[in-house]
């Protein structure tokens, strides 16, 4: 822990408090939606109307905006759930396990955008709209896998076994990860090549690399946004029994 | 450019348009869903204590 330094350690041990985490999230949120909207406004006027049509794809290229930060996504949400889920299960911190379960529908829904506006670019620029190459089944999996840690958690009653149980899922479909992002270079498949992660220089140019990136870090603020607002939900359902529930209904009132 | 040459994105319109409004569907649900689940568990909660 000596590598930590002690305000960090500090945040997260009152984080791990339920009514804690209720609070601050409530009053986090509006900063989360503002950044989300600004940052969203600025990537979408920048990638749909300054930046210019791609000279190969013309103005269908525009789905890019939208599909490659949600592929991006539907990766990093898996990795935070698998991480979330690994605390849990090791140090049984409830938070940890609320986190992890939270982030699985959002990480499904930004799996399915990506499949979807991917599946729309493919037919005007490939010819079809499904093809079973590597990338694309590699990431079909990936939003099963999503689907298999929702549907093992509603069918277990008991939460905190559940929160076990679809930890070691996700630890397992980790696997999957490293394939999708390798999969345009270990296979030959009909899908592109990295175009902004290539080690060298990014193959884009910087009018239509911006908007992306705004849009990148826009979803990231939307994760945040969403996933907590999952949280906050099912923390009050697991912790309907508590006093701190109890006292903050009879305040309301 | 106009607001018609905009919105016709080079003859790419239904899939662009279809991409944008499909994700925005998905992304509100995500957060309706979630809050909306929320707020009738608080009430059925409070409608409970008033009982006891």
């Amino acid at each position: 822990m000596f590598l930590i330094p002690d305000p960090v350690v500090r945040f997260f041990h009152r984080m791990a408090s339920p009514p804690h985490f209720y609070a601050f999230t409530e009053r986090l949120m509006p900063w989360l939606v503002v950044i989300f909207l600004l940052l969203t406004a600025a990537g979408l006027y920048g990638g749909l109307y300054l930046a210019p049509a791609d000279y190969q794809q013309g103005d269908s290229y525009r789905i890019i905006y939208i599909h490659v930060p949600s592929a991006w996504m539907s990766l990093f949400i898996y990795v935070v759930m698998a991480v979330a889920g690994a605390i849990g299960l090791v140090w049984r911190i409830k938070l940890a396990e609320i986190v992890a379960i939270s982030s699985a529908p959002v990480g499904a829904s930004f799996t399915f955008i990506a499949l979807v506006t991917g599946s729309l670019w493919g037919k005007p620029m490939w010819g079809t709209w499904w093809v079973w190459d590597a990338r694309l089944t590699s990431e079909l999996i990936l939003l099963f896998l999503y689907l298999g840690v929702i549907g093992l958690y509603g069918a277990i009653d008991d939460k905190r076994t559940a929160s076990r149980a679809v930890a070691i899922l996700a630890l397992v479909g980790v696997v999957n990860i490293p394939i999708i992002h390798y999969s345009v270079e270990w296979w030959n498949t009909l899908h592109q090549g990295p175009t902004v992660t290539k080690m060298d220089k990014p193959s884009i140019h910087v009018s239509m690399l911006i908007p992306l990136l705004l849009m990148a870090v826009a979803f990231k603020f939307y994760y945040l946004i969403a996933m907590l607002q999952r949280a906050r939900t099912e923390l009050l359902l697991r912790e309907r029994n508590a006093q701190w529930v109890k006292a903050m209904i009879s305040e309301s009132k | 450019m106009t607001m018609q040459e905009f919105f016709a994105m080079g003859g790419y319109a239904f899939y662009v348009w279809t991409s944008y409004g499909l994700t925005l569907i998905v992304l509100l649900a995500n957060i309706i869903i979630p809050v909306a689940q929320r707020r009738q568990f608080l009430r059925s909660l409070a409608l409970k204590q008033k009982r006891q």
